[in-house]
């Protein structure tokens, strides 16, 4: 092949690359066809993917796990002693004083086993409990990171600083996105605020046309993403039509690649413009399927601390909407999609706010899940619950035991569908939920999972930068695929 | 933030990383897709799936291979073994890592004296350790763990450096300037060379046997300069007056007015408010407004548009208020460090939030000016240079008095505080009437001690030692006036002759704004993590002869754009497989031209763009629904698009806000202004594609670029094309060219012409003297060719 010829395809090939099954955008396909950029499967897609979809339901802030999945009796009959200096050794905390405070009790919740497989449900997901044997539960996830900016940097993007690609970002450069009309990664948000930004769906280093697109929440739902008004569909057609061959003349004389990649980006955003309007219209959906997700649902009256983060009025229809526009989205075919909830920060007011956020999140996610598996989609999509670290088994301060400080040593994942086994609980934690005991789970382990049930081999989907070729696993470790939860 | 309250050392690190610019994740310049082509082509395996480990295994070995150099065969510490390290090694072994691993390794590759003991002796790489480490067969034990074994031609590197004992120099980048004389250096060519610069580059080229590319065109290279030079194309009778110009001299007329103009400063001083991370909010999540941010904004216009040289530039801004004698406008400098993010969340610790001012501080001053990133060195000593934690607080020193509230009057503003301002004359020569400012000011009485924060932690300053301000050893020494060394002498010390850093720095930054990519390609690090640059001896020249000329930078650049180098096509050229990058510089670069440059050309070409230099920062067109999030959580702020001239202000003046930054220049890469940007990146994306095509700003450049047309070419559709592609482009369209657009023209002509009401519509409010369907036709037109790709290209 001719070397430039090389170096343009691969350059697109690196836009977007096709699939052994899915398929890259059609208007490149005859391209890369034409160059043979496709005669290659690429390597890293060694196993048979289970799941073709993503949908990550991240929870920012941190919930704490002992509202919600850990049933600790232990934690409460130790209420406000001192936890054990050997727990404490080395430990460092964001806020508290480590021997200033005290073990908080969890008694406020009521713990049951859910279903065949006895998953720990607290009352405040009663709908998400009833799923519990499709639910892989890990109760045991580690991470590095106890501030909330590295810490989600690290869950979504494998790193501890801003410029790595994202989750969503990988699987898009790995696996190319399957609707040609639509961005491959999509982001939706109802948290009050997302601290780590939009280094969390961005693409780094990896070609920016896999950033996840964050959806508007007012008027259009991409910005600009009309006409003005006169400017008709076909007349939108002509200029576009104009343009590449405009453009494509031009590429002729300088020989840049780029121009190959801005003339797909205008037709991208052509196709988006007829797609992304049908997709967040939800009159299409039957009253039925809105009332199962609760996006009618009216917010209940709840005082946040002043100092925490309480999501913007509307959450509770908000995030329901949101679920099911995820749900829309993954039936187009959109590769990744990341949904943010929040602030789940409770360094104090935990027991009210919780008992406010989980009943805004538990009947959405309820519902999603059925509605995935009803439509026959849950097979090959991956729901995600999760969030940058748990909460600690100490209260915030002395005086008021009714808030958590952050604690990476070992928090809640669960993950559903996408060729996860349901009604599994992997991990255990000592008798007060402080460290794991029995598999624990490093959160780079659960992102080479996430890429094994797609199929791809997390040492070998790389992009080289820098000199290295980087992955989303630490270069500096060898994570390892969980094999007992894949099914 | 709750988080933000009372971080500890960990979260300070993380945040010192973040703040510092990390080497590890500081984008310079990457160019989306096109970014990895050199690997693409050199590995094989650049797609998104790497090929196998068969081929990068079979190394390990050496069986079966090409023939490999023999130990005795001299190796180049920088060239050869450093990028080994650096890409393979240091990561883990680097010193001062918060790696997951345990126990910590006790290795060190940041020097020959820590690395000494897995060296080996001298003849005999196999009593090496870390030979031993990279040969393994053992997965498990070999080095790099968890990835394939290091290819045959570097193994073969570290064994003949290992064998020729492991010869460690000092870091190049802080070692003195060399000065070889570019006259010393043969060329084949001689014809080529127009400025000493393409002396280094055609010896190089030659060597490799690569020819130059041809010069670009005359419209290409006007069109070129003038957007390097004052980001703006040049008008048609500009271009005609240049395509006309026979004499020699033609171009050096051209570069000469464009160094004179003062939208030289526009351009050359917005790269500098990147590296100053210039805006006019707060930051963080009260985002103030700064209403009066832009006076040293101007001033920095100012001061390339006068040609300050740059050591007076360097010692304004860094102590202008200790100068004897200061003037208001050389206190007005030392705004600079006035960018800074300032935290008003309530119940935040004043005191945390002014450590972390001064830190940042000291942070970006070493990355501006000596292109060290210093931010980790807020919790521990640098994990890859020979500095240390100790001395990065000696550097936070000389900030640590200098406070940001002085005697200041304008409380007429609500948005600020009584008592940060500082009054300046409103005009750069020191007349007219005084006007508020944010500057420094060194505090007499009171003194804080220095102390280093252990791990970054604000509460946990050792103070079993008071620090003297100081600067690090690994640099020449500094010179101190008085008793204790203080911020005016920092300031002399980043300019003095024998400073090896400040000077190439500032050229390459140079270089990399005209180029599109650094002589060293790590614009932000010169440290032991640089990239080695392609042309050392040209950097250090360049350097040398910038300090012996009065670090006069139009003289630089004029030198620079004078080159054969420069003036080169930057067609992609399909002979040099093996440098698909141009690191060489074979050609020139084809560059997506900058976020404010994107609007900038179209309201140019419409006729549109106001021609104002200087004064408050300017709000143009935002959507509707974007204003809530602007407006923010806290209710300061009010986007009310402007009015009048100043709705077509220059992409420069559009108001920075750092929590919602203008949705038209954020597409395009504006940067955040959390921290020192060094290089931007250059994303090309749909949503590019939505905003040129939709966004009112966008679609009034359109209108006026259609109604201009047809005003000044009445009656004649091909002279209005012609006009309008040369407004936009700098060239006449050719016969396909042209012949599309009169199609397109048609077609929209008919379709309005059958709906009065859509052609009324996208007229908008420039009312047409003629038909409304040609007037809307136009709209189209003139949209469509504001779109080409070779618009939103310097070429």
């Amino acid at each position: 092949m001719h070397p430039l010829v090389e170096y343009d395809c691969l350059t697109r090939r690196k836009l977007l690359t096709g699939t052994a099954g899915g398929i890259g955008l059609a208007a490149l396909l005859s391209l890369l066809k034409q160059d043979r950029a496709l005669a290659d499967v690429p390597a890293a897609l060694t196993f048979a993917p289970k799941a073709k979809r993503c949908i990550c339901l991240f929870m920012e802030g941190g919930p704490s796990q002992f509202d919600l999945f850990a049933n600790k009796p232990k934690l409460t009959e130790l209420a406000g002693q001192k936890a054990p200096p050997s727990l404490l050794d080395g430990k460092r905390f964001a806020f508290i004083s480590k021997d200033a405070v005290l073990l908080a009790p969890n008694a406020k919740r009521t713990f049951k086993q859910h279903g065949q497989s006895g998953l720990w449900f607290s009352e405040l997901l009663p709908n998400v409990a009833q799923h519990a044997d499709k639910i892989c539960m890990l109760n045991a996830v580690t991470s590095n990171q106890f501030n909330h900016n590295p810490a989600q940097l690290v869950v979504q993007a494998g790193h501890n600083l801003p410029g790595y690609p994202s989750m969503g970002s990988w699987l898009n450069y790995g696996l190319g996105s399957e609707n040609q009309n639509l961005p491959g990664y999509m982001v939706l948000s109802s948290a009050a605020y997302i601290s780590g930004g939009v280094a969390l769906w961005s693409s780094g280093f990896v070609p920016s046309v896999h950033s996840g697109v964050l959806l508007q929440p007012k008027g259009d739902p991409i910005l600009n993403l009309q006409p003005p008004p006169g400017i008709s569909a076909a007349v939108e057609r002509d200029r576009l039509d104009a343009l590449a061959e405009l453009n494509a003349a031009h590429k002729q004389k300088m020989m840049d690649p780029e121009i190959q990649t801005r003339i797909e980006n205008y037709e991208l955003s052509f196709r988006m413009q007829t797609e992304a309007p049908e997709l967040t219209d939800l009159s299409q959906e039957s009253q039925a399927t809105l009332d199962r997700y609760g996006a009618n649902r009216v917010d209940p009256p709840a005082t946040f601390a002043l100092s925490n983060r309480k999501p913007a009025a509307g959450f509770y229809a908000n995030f329901a909407r949101q679920c099911l526009l995820a749900r829309r989205m993954v039936e187009k075919g959109v590769r990744f999609v990341n949904v943010f909830s929040g602030s789940w920060d409770q360094h104090g007011g935990l027991s009210n706010e919780i008992t406010h956020l989980a009943g805004g999140v538990d009947q959405p996610i309820a519902a999603l899940i059925s509605d995935l598996s009803e439509r026959g989609l849950l097979d090959e999509t991956l729901v995600i619950w999760m969030t940058e670290f748990g909460r600690t088994p100490l209260g915030q301060t002395s005086e008021s035991a009714d808030g958590r400080d952050h604690h990476p040593d070992a928090f809640n994942i669960f993950m559903v569908g996408g060729g996860i086994k349901g009604g599994v609980s992997h991990g255990k934690t000592d008798d007060i939920g402080w460290s794991p005991t029995e598999n624990a789970t490093d959160i780079a382990d659960v992102h080479a999972t996430i890429l094994r049930l797609f199929g791809i081999d997390h040492m070998l989907l790389s992009y080289p930068y820098r000199g290295v070729e980087q992955r989303l696993t630490p270069l500096t470790r060898v994570s390892k695929v969980i094999d007992e939860i894949v099914a | 933030m709750v988080w933000m309250q009372r971080a500890c050392a960990l979260a300070l690190a993380a945040q010192s990383l973040w703040l510092g610019g990390c080497s590890d994740q500081t984008a310079t310049g990457r160019s989306g897709p096109a970014g990895g082509g050199l690997m693409g082509v050199a590995t094989g395996g650049g797609a998104g799936l790497a090929t196998g480990g068969a081929a990068g295994n079979s190394g390990a070995g050496g069986a079966g291979g090409a023939a490999l150099p023999a130990d005795d065969v001299p190796v180049d510490f920088f060239l050869d073994i450093q990028p080994i390290l650096n890409d393979y090694c240091v990561r883990c072994h680097g010193g001062v890592r918060e790696l997951p691993l345990a126990p910590r390794i006790p290795l060190n590759l940041q020097s020959r004296a820590e690395a000494a003991h897995v060296l080996g002796q001298a003849g005999v790489p196999e009593t090496s350790i870390l030979y031993a480490k990279v040969m393994a067969d053992d997965p498990n034990v070999r080095m790099p763990l968890g990835q394939q074994a290091l290819p045959a031609d570097k193994l073969n590197k570290l064994r003949r450096w290992l064998f020729q004992g492991a010869p460690w120099p000092e870091q190049w980048s802080f070692a003195k300037v060399t000065d070889r004389l570019p006259s010393e250096v043969s060329v084949k060519d001689e014809a080529w060379i127009r400025s000493p610069v393409d002396r280094f580059i055609s010896h190089r080229l030659s060597e490799q046997n690569v020819t130059p590319s041809p010069l670009a065109d005359a419209t290409t290279l006007i069109r070129r300069v003038s957007l390097d030079l004052i980001g703006l194309l040049p008008t048609p009778s500009e271009v005609d007056a240049f395509v006309g110009d026979a004499s020699p001299s033609a171009y050096e007329t051209v570069v000469d007015r464009l160094l004179a103009s003062p939208h030289f400063g526009e351009r050359w001083g917005r790269h500098w408010l990147d590296l100053a991370r210039y805006s006019d909010s707060d930051g963080y999540e009260k985002d103030r407004p700064r209403p009066n941010a832009w006076r040293w904004r101007d001033w920095v216009f100012d001061s390339f548009n006068q040609d300050q040289g740059f050591d007076q530039f360097t010692i304004e801004q860094i102590a202008g208020d200790l100068l004897p004698g200061a003037t208001p406008v050389q206190v007005l400098a030392t705004g600079f460090h006035r960018n800074t993010l300032v935290n008003r969340e309530g119940g935040i610790d004043p005191e945390e939030d002014r450590s972390k001012r001064i830190i940042d501080r000291a942070a970006t001053v070493a990355e501006a000016w000596l292109g060290l990133t210093l931010g980790c060195t807020q919790c521990h000593s640098h994990p890859y240079d020979n500095i240390k934690q100790q001395e990065f607080y000696k550097l936070v020193a000389f900030f640590n008095n200098a406070d940001d509230s002085v005697k200041g009057q304008d409380t007429a503003d609500p948005n600020v505080d009584a008592g940060e301002l500082f009054s300046v004359p409103s005009t750069a020569d020191g007349q007219g009437p005084m006007v508020s400012a944010y500057v420094l000011k060194e505090r007499a009485q009171e003194r804080r001690p220095n102390y280093l924060f252990i791990r970054g932690d604000f509460l946990d300053p050792d103070k079993t030692q008071a620090l003297v301000p100081g600067t690090p050893a690994v640099l020449p020494p500094l010179s101190v006036r008085g008793t204790e060394p203080d911020r005016l002498d920092l300031a002399r010390w980043l300019v003095a002759p024998e400073n090896p850093l400040t000077p190439r720095v500032f050229v390459n930054t140079v270089w990399y704004h005209l180029f599109g990519q650094g002589l060293v390609t790590s614009l932000d690090d010169f440290g032991a993590r640089a990239q080695y640059p392609a042309y050392p001896e040209l950097l250090d020249w360049l350097a040398a002869d910038f300090v012996k000329n009065g670090w006069k930078r139009k003289r630089l650049i004029k030198e620079v754009v004078m080159s054969s180098t420069y003036r080169q096509s930057s067609v992609l050229r399909t002979d040099v497989p093996s440098d698909p990058q141009n690191a060489y510089l074979y050609r020139q670069n084809r560059l997506r031209v900058e976020a404010e440059l994107v609007p900038d050309i179209a309201l140019g070409a419409a006729g549109l763009l106001s021609p104002k230099v200087g004064g408050p920062s300017v709000f143009p067109p935002l959507p509707p629904e974007l204003k809530d999030l602007v407006r923010g959580a806290f209710g300061n702020f009010e986007w009310l698009d402007t009015e009048g001239e100043d709705r077509y202000r220059r992409g420069a003046y559009t108001f920075h806000k750092r929590l919602a930054i203008y949705p038209n220049l954020d597409v395009f890469d504006w940067p955040s202004a959390s921290v020192s940007t060094t290089g931007r990146t250059r994303a090309n994306t749909p949503l590019q594609a939505l905003a040129t095509l939709h966004d009112t700003q966008f679609i009034e450049a359109a209108q006026g670029l259609g109604r201009r047309v047809q005003q000044e070419k009445p009656g004649s559709l091909h002279d209005q094309l012609v006009l309008a592609f040369r407004l936009a482009t700098a060239r006449a369209p050719d016969d396909n060219e042209l012949s599309k657009l009169e199609a397109l023209f048609a077609k929209e002509q008919a379709h309005f012409a059958a709906d009065t009401a859509a052609a009324t519509a996208v007229i908008g409010k420039f009312m047409p003297q003629g038909a409304v369907a040609d007037a809307a036709a136009w709209v189209i037109t003139a949209s469509t060719i504001l779109n080409l790709d070779e618009v939103l290209n310097r070429e």
